[in-house]
């Protein structure tokens, strides 16, 4: 049947098509079933395909919509960030391919920054990776060096992705969370804490790593140093990794310092350290993270890179780069962008609590970062009718969406299988807004109460 | 109570260092890159780099006025997050472009999806298909990339030649001549067989897969159900009036192929990673998984600006101003240059039909590089690295681009890439005459 059609060549193209569509017709026929089974996806992605993301931007898309949602900022990257990458993109050579770990200027320039931060010499070639976000950091790190037979110790709440990266280098991810301490009415981010004894417990000999994002998404937690010489101990008892993903190092406020894992002793050798252009530089889709720690480690998240995109984009590395030595010049200075814009983000902070507190909600004061969570069970939104067998914060924030053009995310996204119950009251606001919207918010937020229902 | 954890955490400091296995059995015989090598060498020595694949000529004006506007309007929402799996209007113009060629409706959400360059494309193929227990069938020699990720997806990768046909007696080889045995081909595929990368037009050869021999690749993959993985980044870099054959329009491949394309190659902009996939829902939504949870999303700027260079392309697709039908004509001189500069020192060029490199037989050049029999290295890989340091010309070993076991096969060819101004042609041209100036002097 196969070999038939090629005769019918000679009769010209048209005929040739006629039979071949025909011929077409019969194979999908007989094949159908086996194509089904055959063209199935392979077993490291299983299960990953829902995406708490892919769920909410699509339904917060909509303009009439006040996204407080997804973390992305509505306000402006700082004018000499956008005047470098205008500049970059003017020379020829640099809309061609860059070195492949990291376009050198920029190398250069995160070691000199980092070398300042961590008090230690960072070899911009064998030290650092650049990659395609923090996000790209992460699954570097993960493929790298985890796989099956590995646990990996995630800290609830976590930024969504560490679970399905763990899982789809085929390991286990083993959840510990943070506990609030009921210790009085403030509620601070300070007050969410690890029981010592429960992180404990939680190593074993199948330890390869621990996930750590301080300051924390979505809590807004700001480890201290006791609390990290916890975990590193545990570390270096086990001979375990740590993944620290710092991506909102620059985001503390008054009253708080980020403290690098990594410094800890012990810790630089086992240590990779997470940071992200994105939010140090409100730069989002700019896409460039970065790991730091050293050349042992590196290497191999070099090799995983350069066997999954190779190389990431020239122009907007080199715009990174000049920023960069415009901030580490004046990092002695309180303009320096990294503390201007923590400062910025603070008024932001504290007025977002007034006007959750004014609406009658206990906002959790967030640390660090720029995201806070609120319990929204105070409330009393009746959702029980709601048919979908979500927890209860993924149908409140679609109720609040719909009634209140209102977006956030909900909590339970951030939470393991056993812990979901726990935060399914909680709801996440990001307040990196400009100040249109957050009027916009608390325009909301008064009028809440008086709809009725 | 205290002094027992002070001296623990001492004695825990001192084996600070990690002592177990650290990386991934994933990456076993993944590590060594011909790339990492080479451009350093190019960086180090070359006065003329012919070597790695980008133009050293700017990407279109058009293009970079595109991106200028996408940075500077009023629209800061530029520097942030677009959509995960395609900036709207990039995919929406994509599934509009690929739909007129393949003749199809695609819907942008569903059939079409950016990735960070061809290379990303690539990963997710290999990621969402392939798995410990599959083969995949690569025709040698290939782009480097594919045998790695293959194996870190735990792949087997299955090796095919092409094998070249001698030319007629005083003719220039083209790429034309080398081709698959198809016997040779269908003992490749067996019932562990899960997919096929095609690369067409070919890099490094250069050859562009006639419909014949795309008929061949369909037929078997149509008979043992396999997938195809169609690298065409080269698709619009086809010379002499050729015509670039997309295999997912051949009878029975749309529903097993992915298209994989980049803005890189063709919009000269290689520095801007923006690539992509084109292909059936079933398939796409198992490379938006794993595409969700590696990188998630691509940079937005870049993708704004690459959908303004299609929306102009779409407009003037098929007249003499498009960038589509001025590239291959600047780029097919280029070639016919490099072709005599090469043939007049006697290096012998194969002709490409497609993409911008040119595979040149250097066997006559052999009294500069003396063979060294027991060497592990492929002869072409040290002739290369000889005359980058001592020439200050750059190019690549043919042998980077075989299997481990087969380097030696075709180990007296290197290839050159001709995206180059007119100047760095000459300035090649210049080496070349002085180099044979120098062997034929006594």
């Amino acid at each position: 049947m196969l070999f038939a059609s090629r005769s019918f060549c000679f009769l010209g193209v048209r005929a040739y098509q006629l039979r071949t569509d025909l011929l077409c017709r019969s194979i999908k026929l007989s094949a159908s079933a086996t194509m089904a089974f055959r063209h199935k996806n392979t077993r490291r992605i299983e299960g990953l395909d829902s995406n708490v993301w892919v769920e909410f931007t699509k339904v917060a898309a909509d303009p009439s919509i006040v996204n407080l949602g997804q973390g992305l900022p509505d306000i402006s990257p700082p004018s000499y960030v956008k005047e470098e990458l205008a500049k970059a993109a003017a020379v020829d050579r640099l809309n061609q391919y860059t070195r492949g770990f990291g376009h050198p200027s920029l190398v250069k320039a995160l070691s000199q920054v980092y070398e300042r931060v961590c008090g230690r010499k960072i070899d911009p070639l064998t030290d650092i990776l650049v990659t395609v976000g923090a996000y790209g950091s992460l699954f570097s790190t993960i493929q790298a060096l985890i796989e099956e037979g590995d646990e990996v110790i995630i800290i609830e709440p976590f930024y969504d992705c560490y679970e399905p990266m763990v899982k789809m280098a085929g390991a286990e991810p083993v959840f510990i969370p943070l506990r609030y301490k009921n210790d009085g009415n403030s509620t601070s981010s300070a007050d969410w804490v690890l029981d010592p004894a429960e992180l404990a417990n939680k190593f074993n000999s199948k330890t390869k790593a621990i996930i750590l994002n301080t300051p924390n998404n979505p809590i807004g937690k700001v480890f201290t140093r006791e609390e990290l010489q916890v975990i590193a101990d545990l570390c270096i008892k086990h001979d375990t990794l740590c993944i620290s993903d710092e991506v909102y190092e620059w985001m503390v406020y008054k009253g708080n310092k980020h403290i690098k894992i990594a410094t800890l002793p012990g810790m630089w050798e086992r240590t990779i350290t997470i940071g992200s252009a994105g939010k140090t530089y409100s730069v989002t889709g700019w896409k460039l993270g970065w790991s730091i720690g050293p050349q042992n480690l590196i290497k191999h998240l070099q090799v995983v890179h350069q066997n999954t995109l190779y190389t990431c984009p020239t122009p907007l590395q080199e715009a990174l780069a000049q920023a960069f030595w415009i901030d580490f010049k004046r990092m002695d200075d309180p303009d320096c962008y990294f503390y201007s814009l923590s400062r910025e983000l603070e008024s932001k902070r504290d007025r977002m609590a007034q006007l959750l507190q004014e609406a009658g909600l206990k906002p959790v004061i967030p640390d660090g970062g720029y995201f806070m969570i609120v319990d929204v069970s105070t409330l009393n939104v009746d959702l029980s009718d709601v048919d979908e067998n979500q927890p209860y914060d993924y149908k409140f924030v679609k109720w609040m969406i719909r009634s209140k053009k209102l977006s956030a995310i909900p909590l339970s996204a951030f939470c393991g299988p056993e812990t979901k119950r726990q935060f399914e009251k909680y709801i996440r606001f990001c307040f990196i807004k400009k100040d249109s919207t957050l009027d916009a918010a608390e325009v909301i937020l008064k009028n809440w109460n008086k709809q009725t229902a | 109570l205290p002094l027992v954890k002070f001296s623990n955490s001492l004695s825990f400091s001192l084996q600070a260092k990690m002592s177990r296995p650290l990386q991934a059995q994933r990456l076993e015989g993944t590590d060594k890159n011909i790339w990492v090598e080479f451009v350093k060498l190019a960086a180090t020595y070359s006065k003329v780099n012919l070597g790695q694949g980008f133009p050293d000529f700017p990407p279109p004006d058009f293009l970079k006025e595109a991106f200028v506007k996408a940075l500077s309007g009023e629209n800061h929402m530029m520097h942030q997050y677009t959509r995960a799996f395609g900036h709207p209007p990039l995919v929406k113009i994509l599934a509009q472009f690929y739909g007129k060629l393949l003749g199809r409706d695609l819907d942008p959400m569903t059939n079409v999806m950016v990735t960070v360059g061809a290379y990303q494309a690539l990963f997710c193929c290999f990621q969402a298909f392939i798995e410990e227990g599959d083969e995949v069938i690569i025709i040698e020699p290939f782009f480097d990339c594919y045998e790695p990720m293959t194996k870190m997806a735990g792949g087997t990768p299955v090796f095919v030649p092409l094998r070249p046909k001698a030319p007629k007696d005083g003719k220039l080889m083209s790429s034309k001549d080398w081709q698959l045995d198809p016997a040779e081909l269908a003992s490749k595929f067996n019932e562990r067989t899960k997919a096929i990368v095609l690369n067409s037009p070919n890099n490094p050869l250069g050859k562009v897969f006639s419909r014949g021999e795309l008929e061949l690749i369909a037929d078997l993959c149509v008979k043992h159900d396999v997938l195809c993985f169609s690298d065409e980044v080269y698709e619009w870099l086809v010379y002499d009036g050729k015509e670039h054959i997309r295999i997912a329009s051949l009878p029975g491949m749309w529903d097993r192929t992915v298209i994989i394309g980049s803005a890189g190659k063709t919009f000269s902009a290689t520095g801007w990673k923006v690539g992509w996939t084109v292909g059936p829902n079933r398939l796409q939504q198992h490379l938006r998984n794993v595409h969700q949870n590696s990188v998630y999303h691509c940079a937005t700027a870049a993708q704004e600006a690459v959908a303004q260079g299609f929306q102009r392309e779409l407009e003037l697709y098929g007249k003499a101003d498009s960038y589509f039908s001025q590239l291959p004509k600047e780029l097919q001189q280029k070639r016919d240059w490099l072709v005599q500069s090469l043939d007049a020192v006697g290096m012998k060029p194969i002709v490409p039909e497609g993409t911008y490199f040119l595979v040149a037989d250097i066997s006559k050049f052999k009294s500069d590089v003396p063979d060294v029999p027991d060497s592990d290295e492929p002869y072409d890989s040290r002739f290369a690295k000889w005359m980058v340091k001592n020439k200050g010309l750059a190019a690549i070993p043919l042998s980077a681009f075989y299997s481990g076991a087969h380097k030696n096969n075709y180990n007296h060819f290197i290839r050159f890439c001709f995206a180059k101004k007119e100047a760095t042609l000459k300035a090649a041209n210049d080496i070349l005459q002085k180099w044979k100036q120098e062997k034929t002097s006594p």
